[in-house]
């Protein structure tokens, strides 16, 4: 009898070893376990041994009926692994046929531009304010230190609305400075992005609309120090760690001391090249401390209060940004431009 | 603002490189725009004298020159220009030279004969007559050089031989001698044979092309030989009888000297861009004076001395008055006699050059060169057109006629200031002089005019005229009133130097309006509290030193010509540009914290510009401005309410001259753009401004609308719709629904829809009108969506709160329902609901069909309805009593039934 339950061990293993399909498996699992099956007819001779044999026979049994279910196991688990390997094979697609469009629009790289500049003035505790484009000449000019004939309130260089040159459209977003002045309390963080207007003919570099961001910030011993400091910031934001500034003396009626910071030539890096004109430098903004006569006209004591000031044009920032050569393209709307960035 | 660095070391002695000029100057606050080196293309070219000249072999205007140019032989040079003779001295570009426009010159044969290198023309220099008004070249028309227009009819026979008659009294002449006489002209010996008569001729000639053994054309009786105009012929008769040649020196040079030293080529221009608060800077002084600053040199300034002593009494000559005495804070003149009007001297004409200004003569370059030095516009006029000694500076009569010295005539108003006798004007103030009282050939006696017009009447007058001038850019800005008496000076200065004429004792000078010059408090702590700096007093008050303000104390006085320092601040600007901007500290803001962030109302532009490219839209921007025909493009009626809109009064051009009330035709051109450059589609969103008349202060209503405009991979009314919904759906809009809109003129009348919230209006949309999409050239299908954004805003929902999930499965029934055509979708999903006993999650169509067996008119629309309770599983028969009820509901108030 242990002869025949070693024989049976050895012959089904083997046959389970070699089996190819579910169905022959199971005729196997019949053949050897099945309740007409081999390992029964050898168990139903059981009655016949000794009862000093029967246990150890019994324990033999038992241990080659496990060996067998555990084989049966094995090779079913092997074929569907087999079966499945098959259908994945066969399921197999070409990665290189282009995917199902999904149309996703793009925002317009200007404001992409400005975007990027209102995150970084946010996150220093600016508010982002919104002002009217049609605006009294006396806030875009008297108020702001540019008095009657100064060349810029020229009908050659400002677009009126009524003859007394009282109505315009705002030359700059600097009137929203006067008007946070007027209404806000202080200490006052404002950034004021906008469209701005100017009688200049349509061509590669000027167009008679685009858009300014004006920055100001008024509060008690507000110092020049700061401005450079701020305004080094957004720097390193816009064009990353390690931008190399510097500021120039310039003159805008409303700021006093006033400069204009200019960013090192990313291209040659300072040392002149197409991209910068050869000058090293590329002019980002204007910027000064708050002239004390504009602080005094929105009854702000400059003796208590300090503040400074600035403004960029934000085309030429995202020119730069994305090397747009040519101003018109900003305001032409191809989709063919617009799906680039 | 151009700055010739010679002229400028004459104040300062600055010795750094021009890249380092401009970077220093820049930094201190005189922008510079770019360096220029005059000589940068000229190289190996320098002055050689012709020694002897012979006629070319092979050539019939070709010589051979043996030049003399400094070194131990003399070189070879083949020319074909005819203005040369031995003896003179002429630019040479010698074997391997450079010359302007990257003209490479190299030894070379020039028909067999060698050639080491070239004689150079004005031209070849890169300069021109204006540069060296003596380099003019008068041509004679030489006989061996005709070629007959009509070979077959030649109107001198080609054997022609001195003495023969040309026509009336020109006869052919053979030149024998020809030796240099005065001022550049020429002593010719002539010899023909005239019958019975002379036969030979001595005169002065300014034609420089004469040698001895040429033929020429010499007119008897006037006594000239003939140029191309004498013979009345034409130029290609005579194709080398041309107005160019050799540029001949007539300055004081020797063979070897470096051409560009000769010519001032050696010096170098630097372009300053000049802010309009610093009128000082706009000349060489105002300029020397802050270089002297920032490099920390001594400045060296000169008082001019005027020796006069002219015959007659100034008072007497000339009287002055200012009727418009405020117009005129001062004015300054002197007088010069026994003018000699001749060409100014090299190194006058050459800093004038340098600086962009053409010489003209002695007296009008002494006035463009006062005006560079000092930064004093002046006026030269002939004094003998100054009717009754008397010169009037008052406003121009309405209407009054003066034709300036550009020969254009004006029509002046009482807003032009004008330089008058006492019968008529003789100059605009401050603009440009009269043509009535021009310096000419033979101008005796000058008055100069040293003034200080007001800036702003001389602006508006410039404007109004449109001749802004050198004069008028700098009095617009508000010139120092101290520095008329100083330039009048120099001036008369440079008169006896040049030895242009006699100048008069006295000066008259008027003073209207001097203003007492401000005196300032140096206040250090307010200085550096407001840098950010710790910049000690006594450094504050050297580079204030350097500038010229006189310091007592902590007290300084503000120089005449710094009308811009007024208050401490502009102190503090003088002291930080010097201690340098760059050496300010770079702090981070300090104070009370302050929130910033986005409003409300921002952060529902940023989520509508996000749904938008969700849904595939592409961002514009759109000028704000439109052309009046706009409103026609879009079909509106001529007398729509909506077409009131801000016009601007001076506007670039019609199409940007009002400002828009509807943001349509901004969208439908960039559409029709797209569609002309043949791009496949377009999906395109703005959220741009509309400007309506009604706000605060006669200004704008500015509104914010959202506008979609589409075209092109599968764009139709419902894709447009769907974009609209999402909107709507992205600010969590109350109670949407849709009505058909047919009176909006610019869409088409059956697919156009208005978006509500509520009961108001969000906005419009649908498929544009056919006529309009043409209007803009685009003849297919074009959809677009207008929503105000403060409506937007305004159905904006609550912020989302939980609802739980379903715990109970729902029941799903499809129905189909025949009605009438006219029953909408909208009505049928409105019955439905109605008609729901509560068990109702959801509707949504799903088909809709027309055919022959449901009849005429009639449609078939589908729902797929389900149903759920929130608190049990519903069973069959209570989905069913629902349904039951849906049906009745429709039936009744549609017609519809189960079909």
């Amino acid at each position: 009898m242990k002869e025949q339950l070693a024989k049976i061990r050895a012959e089904a293993l083997s046959a389970f070893e070699g089996v190819k399909d579910a169905a022959a498996l199971d005729e196997l699992r019949v053949k050897y376990l099945g309740k007409k099956g081999e390992l029964t007819a050898v168990l139903k001779q059981m009655g016949r041994l000794s009862a000093e044999e029967r246990p150890a026979m019994g324990q033999l049994a038992n241990e080659v009926r496990a060996a067998l279910e555990s084989a049966l196991e094995a090779a079913s688990r092997k074929m569907e692994a087999a079966a499945l390997e098959l259908k994945l094979k066969a399921e197999t697609v070409d990665v290189t046929i282009p995917g199902k469009t999904v149309q996703v629009g793009r925002r317009h790289p200007m404001n992409t531009a400005l975007d990027e500049i209102k995150e970084i003035f946010i996150g220093m505790g600016f508010t982002v304010l919104d002002g009217p484009e049609i605006e009294l000449a006396q806030l875009n000019f008297d108020r702001l230190n540019a008095e009657e004939g100064h060349p810029s309130r020229d009908w050659s260089d400002t677009f009126y609305f009524d003859e007394d040159s009282r109505v315009m459209l705002r030359s700059q977003t600097s009137p929203m400075q006067v008007r946070a002045m007027d209404s806000m309390e202080l200490p006052i963080r404002i950034i004021a992005p906008g469209r701005v207007y100017r009688k200049d003919e349509v061509d590669a570099t000027h167009s008679p609309m685009f858009h300014q961001v004006e920055g100001m910030v008024i509060d008690k011993n507000v110092t020049m120090a700061d401005l450079k400091g701020t305004l080094n910031l957004l720097a390193e934001q816009l064009f990353g760690a390690g931008t190399v500034t510097r500021f120039r003396p310039h003159h805008f009626p409303f700021t006093e001391p006033s400069c204009e910071m200019d960013v090192q030539c990313h291209k040659c890096g300072g040392a002149g090249c197409p991209t910068c004109k050869g000058e090293g430098w590329i002019e980002l903004l204007g910027a000064g401390m708050i002239h004390p006569h504009v602080l005094e006209m929105a009854g702000i004591d400059p003796e208590e209060w300090s503040g400074w000031a600035f403004g960029m044009g934000l085309e030429r920032t995202a020119m730069r940004r994305f090397k747009i050569a040519d101003l018109r393209l900003i305001f032409e709307n191809d989709v063919r431009f617009l799906e680039q960035f | 603002m151009n700055l010739s660095r010679k002229w400028l070391n004459e104040f300062v002695q600055i010795d750094v490189n021009d890249k380092e000029f401009a970077e220093a100057m820049t930094l201190s606050g005189s922008k510079v725009e770019g360096t220029t080196d005059l000589g940068a293309e000229i190289s190996n070219v320098v002055v050689g004298r012709i020694l002897s000249m012979e006629r070319h072999p092979d050539s019939d205007h070709m010589w051979i020159c043996q030049v003399d140019i400094g070194q131990e032989e003399p070189v070879q040079i083949v020319t074909g220009a005819w203005n040369i003779h031995a003896g003179d001295l002429v630019p040479v570009a010698k074997d391997n030279s450079w010359l302007p426009g990257g003209v490479h010159i190299t030894r070379g044969n020039l028909r067999g004969v060698k050639s080491k290198g070239m004689l150079c023309s004005l031209t070849e220099l890169g300069l021109d007559e204006r540069d060296f008004p003596y380099a003019a070249i008068t041509p004679a028309a030489i006989l061996g050089d005709y070629h007959p227009i009509d070979p077959a009819k030649p109107s001198i026979p080609a054997d022609i031989q001195p003495g023969h008659k040309i026509f009336g009294s020109v006869v052919a002449a053979e030149v024998k001698e020809v030796n240099a006489a005065e001022n550049g002209a020429w002593a010719c010996t002539l010899a023909y044979a005239e019958q019975d008569g002379p036969t030979a001729a001595i005169l002065t000639t300014p034609c420089q092309n004469l040698h001895a053994g040429d033929l020429v054309a010499y007119n008897v009786k006037t006594g000239a030989i003939c140029t191309l105009a004498g013979l009345h012929a034409e130029q290609r008769e005579f194709p080398n009888c041309r107005p160019s040649g050799i540029f001949v020196l007539q300055e004081d040079c020797k063979p070897g000297d470096d051409i560009k030293a000769v010519t001032g080529l050696d010096d170098h221009v630097v372009e300053f861009e000049i802010t309009p608060n610093r009128p000082d800077c706009l000349s060489v002084i105002g300029l020397a004076r802050e270089a002297a600053a920032t490099f920390d040199k001594p400045l060296t300034l000169h008082t001019p001395e005027v020796k006069g002593g002219a015959d007659g009494v100034l008072t007497g000559l000339l009287d002055v008055e200012t009727p418009d005495a405020d117009l005129v804070p001062r004015y300054t003149a002197r007088m010069v006699r026994n003018v000699k009007i001749a060409p100014s001297p090299k190194w006058m004409r050459e800093r004038l050059r340098a600086m962009g200004v053409r010489p003209i003569n002695n007296i009008v370059d002494i006035t463009n060169y006062v005006m560079l030095e000092y930064g004093q516009p002046m006026h030269a006029f002939d004094y003998r057109y100054v009717n009754g000694g008397k010169i009037i500076v008052r406003r121009a009569a309405e209407g009054e006629k003066l034709t300036t010295l550009d020969g254009k005539e004006h029509t002046l108003t009482a807003n032009h200031l004008v330089i008058a006798d006492e019968g008529r004007a003789v100059g605009l103030a401050g603009i440009m002089g009269g043509l009535n009282s021009e310096i000419v050939a033979d101008t005796a006696d000058v008055v100069f005019e040293s003034a200080c017009f007001d800036g702003t009447c001389i602006r508006k007058g410039a404007l109004a005229l449109g001749m802004r001038t050198e004069a008028s850019a700098k009095f617009e800005k508000g010139l120092d009133p101290m520095n008329t008496l100083p330039a009048v000076n120099r001036a008369c200065e440079l008169v006896e130097l040049l030895g242009a004429g006699e100048v008069v004792d006295g000066v008259i000078d008027i003073l209207n309006n001097v203003p007492q010059p401000a005196v300032l408090t140096v206040e250090p702590d307010k200085i550096n509290a407001l840098l950010g700096t710790g910049v000690p007093e006594d450094e504050m008050i050297r580079i204030l030193k350097k500038l010229d303000f006189a310091v007592e104390g902590n007290q300084v006085t503000v120089p005449s010509w710094r009308g811009d320092v007024r208050r401490m601040a502009d102190l503090a600007e003088e002291v930080a540009r010097f201690y340098g901007y760059n050496n300010i500290p770079s702090t981070l803001m300090r104070g009370q914290t302050t929130q910033g962030g986005w409003s409300p109302a921002q952060k529902v532009e940023n989520r509508l510009g996000e749904v938008c490219r969700a849904c595939g839209y592409t961002e514009v921007i759109t000028y704000s401005f439109i052309s009046p025909a706009a409103y026609d493009k879009i079909l509106w009626k001529p007398d729509d309410f909506h077409r009131s809109s801000f016009k601007i009064l001076n506007p670039l051009g019609e199409d940007t001259s009002i400002m828009r009330t509807t943001t349509l035709p901004s969208m439908l051109e960039v559409l029709g753009r797209n569609y002309n450059n043949r791009n496949k589609s377009a999906w395109l969103y703005e959220l741009g401004r509309i400007y309506l008349p009604g706000g605060e202060d006669g200004l704008a209503m500015e509104a914010q609308i959202l506008t979609l405009g589409a075209y092109g991979n599968g764009m139709d009314f419902f894709t447009m719709k769907g974009a609209v919904e999402a909107l709507l759906k992205g600010v969590r809009a109350k109670d949407v629904r849709f009505e058909p809109c047919a009176e909006d003129p610019s869409y088409h009348p059956g697919r156009c829809a208005y978006a509500y919230s509520g009961s108001d209006i969000v906005g419009v949309f649908g498929q544009i009108h056919p006529l309009a999409a043409q209007n803009f050239g685009v003849d297919g299908e074009l959809y677009c969506a207008e929503l105000s954004f403060d409506e937007l805003l305004m159905a904006q929902g609550p912020d989302p709160v939980y609802a739980p999930l379903p715990k109970y499965p729902p029941i799903t029934r499809d129905i189909a329902v025949v009605c009438d055509e006219s029953v909408t979708v909208g009505a049928l999903e409105a019955a439905i609901r109605r008609g729901a006993k509560g068990l109702l999650k959801e509707v949504s169509l799903f088909d809709i069909y027309r055919g022959k067996n449901l009849g005429e008119g009639k449609k078939s629309v589908a729902f797929n309805l389900v149903l759920r309770a929130d608190d049990r599983s519903l069973t069959g028969e209570e989905a069913d009593e629902d349904v039951r009820s849906i049906l009745e509901t429709l039936e009744k108030d549609c017609g519809a039934v189960l079909r």
